[in-house]
């Protein structure tokens, strides 16, 4: 990801403070920053969500519109997810075709909502074959301050759930817009929740510093009733298994608190 | 849509008529290409794949050159011949993730600090694709680089565990990973017990994934003989031929 410069006497410092239980933020080894989740922000967008994770800031646009659906998939809506590193959120984001990082984010934050089937894509269906809802999910990095999976995948749960369709009507194989308009069907609530691996201990939503300095990167998407949807290893070192397991548990119990904040029971 | 596919029948095997715990055949050799520096080729039931290293050489562009050790480069790429409907030769977008998390998966089996400022260049093409790709792609790829003489701290090998028609099962096919609950692929370093690869789709339990990645694992050292077996195999060769020329 970015190469910001960390000096050595600060990765040091920051190894040190988490091998002692610590981080140089004030915060415990399984302590989010503070996060804000604001819907609807966009009013032009069918659905937005501004989320803040301590510095980090990730606005999320849906557009739907209406298309072909997949010849695989005749009676489902597509779900497109992208994901843009805008340049103005860090000094090392460059404009041009998306770089592997931000291919990777897309990527994931669509597993999440794929494999936990949050949307309800046979519900969008319209003529089957020929006529189905499209939701594009954009994703757009506003400030890089570490841990963009989380905050973009969260972003992207809430910006789904305030999303309203327009309702078309169908008459002898065509469709009609009518002026009413209704919320995409969710089903799913996937909330990702990212540990970074410093000198063997793990730490949840790592900043950008720590990321800098982390061997390795794991990222566990948990569904609403607790099943893992979507597992992504990142980083140029590894994972014991026993670190993996013991980040599941923790991951788990993360997610139920995340969950609250975008979904009101 | 269309009434499910049966993928486990009711003797308890699978569509290819494996056991939940059994491999598909594995073939791999070594050194195929003479071009490259290093080399292999694995063959995973219908999975097809040639794995190629060149370097450590010259960084071009020099700009991406790194001072302390040397830059890593992977490209997985699907042939457009490999599946079904032809794949556009383009790199599409899951190419580039999956060349991203392979190359982060060998990257801490190589002593890269042995050489700054050069670049190691992996590339693996997929000349058929029948699932489990990215894992076989790993294994071939770690061959290669241990077959270009590059120092290694253990061979990455790699495997795929799953659940299908609500089984664990080992090293999905195409029609099990498309169908099923589940895919789990693994990259593990055996002789450090540390894992470099790890990505999900599908839904799983904790102790359902518990009990996946151990299957995942105990696949990945069989494989591990396999690909130790392929590398003595190209030297045995050698051996061979200079002792016949001695006679």
């Amino acid at each position: 990801m970015s190469s910001i410069m960390v000096s050595r006497i600060r990765q040091k410092q920051i190894a040190q403070m988490i091998a002692d239980g610590k981080r140089l933020d004030g915060r415990g080894l399984t302590d989010y920053r503070p996060i804000k989740v604001e819907a609807g922000i966009i009013e032009k967008a069918e659905g937005s969500a501004r989320v803040l994770l301590g510095k980090t800031e990730v606005v999320v646009g849906v557009k739907v519109e209406v298309g072909e659906p997949f010849s695989d998939r005749p009676n489902e809506g597509v779900l497109t997810v992208n994901s843009e590193f805008v340049p103005l959120a860090s000094p090392e984001f460059e404009a041009g075709p998306p770089s592997e990082d931000s291919i990777e984010l897309a990527r994931v934050v669509d597993r999440g909502l794929r494999e936990s089937r949050a949307i309800d894509l046979e519900k969008l269906c319209l003529i089957p074959g020929k006529k189905v809802y499209v939701v594009f999910v954009d994703v757009y990095v506003l400030n890089h301050d570490g841990n963009l999976i989380d905050a973009s995948a969260l972003a992207a749960l809430t910006a789904l759930l305030n999303t309203k369709i327009p309702v078309y009507m169908v008459k002898d194989g065509e469709i009609e817009k009518t002026s009413t308009y209704m919320p995409l069907p969710i089903k799913n609530y996937p909330i990702a929740i990212t540990f970074a691996n410093i000198n063997n201990k793990l730490v949840i939503d790592p900043w950008l510093e720590e990321e800098e300095i982390m061997d390795s990167r794991l990222t566990i998407t948990f569904d609403k009733d607790g099943k893992i949807c979507s597992i992504q290893k990142g980083g140029q070192g590894i994972f014991t298994p026993q670190q993996i397991i013991e980040a599941m548990y923790i991951a788990r119990e993360k997610a139920e608190e995340l969950r609250k904040l975008v979904v009101k029971s | 849509m269309n009434e499910k596919i049966k993928l486990i029948d009711e003797n308890g095997l699978r569509v290819d008529g494996r056991r939940t715990n059994e491999l598909r055949p594995i073939k791999i050799e070594v050194d195929v290409l003479s071009n490259a520096d290093g080399s292999a080729y694995i063959e995973q039931g219908k999975s097809k794949i040639l794995a190629a290293v060149y370097g450590p050489r010259e960084v071009h562009p020099r700009h991406l050159a790194l001072p302390d050790r040397a830059l890593l480069r992977c490209r997985y790429h699907m042939a457009p011949f490999s599946v079904e409907e032809r794949k556009s030769p383009a790199p599409s977008r899951r190419e580039i993730e999956l060349s991203k998390v392979i190359r982060q998966a060998l990257e801490p089996a190589i002593f890269l600090e042995k050489f700054p400022r050069t670049s190691i260049d992996v590339f693996i093409e997929v000349l058929q694709a029948d699932g489990g790709t990215r894992c076989a792609g790993t294994t071939a790829a770690a061959l290669a680089l241990a077959d270009a003489g590059i120092p290694m701290r253990d061979l990455v090998v790699a495997c795929a565990a799953g659940k299908v028609d609500g089984v664990l099962v080992l090293d999905l096919n195409d029609l099990e990973d498309k169908e099923g609950e589940a895919d789990l692929p693994v990259a593990y370093m055996p002789n450090l017990g540390a894992i470099s690869l790890l990505q999900m789709d599908g839904s799983l339990t904790i102790d359902e994934f518990k009990q996946a990645l151990e299957l995942a694992i105990e696949g990945c050292k069989q494989i591990y003989k396999m690909q130790k077996e392929a590398l003595k195999a190209k030297y045995l060769a050698i051996k061979e031929e200079v002792n016949s020329c001695l006679q």
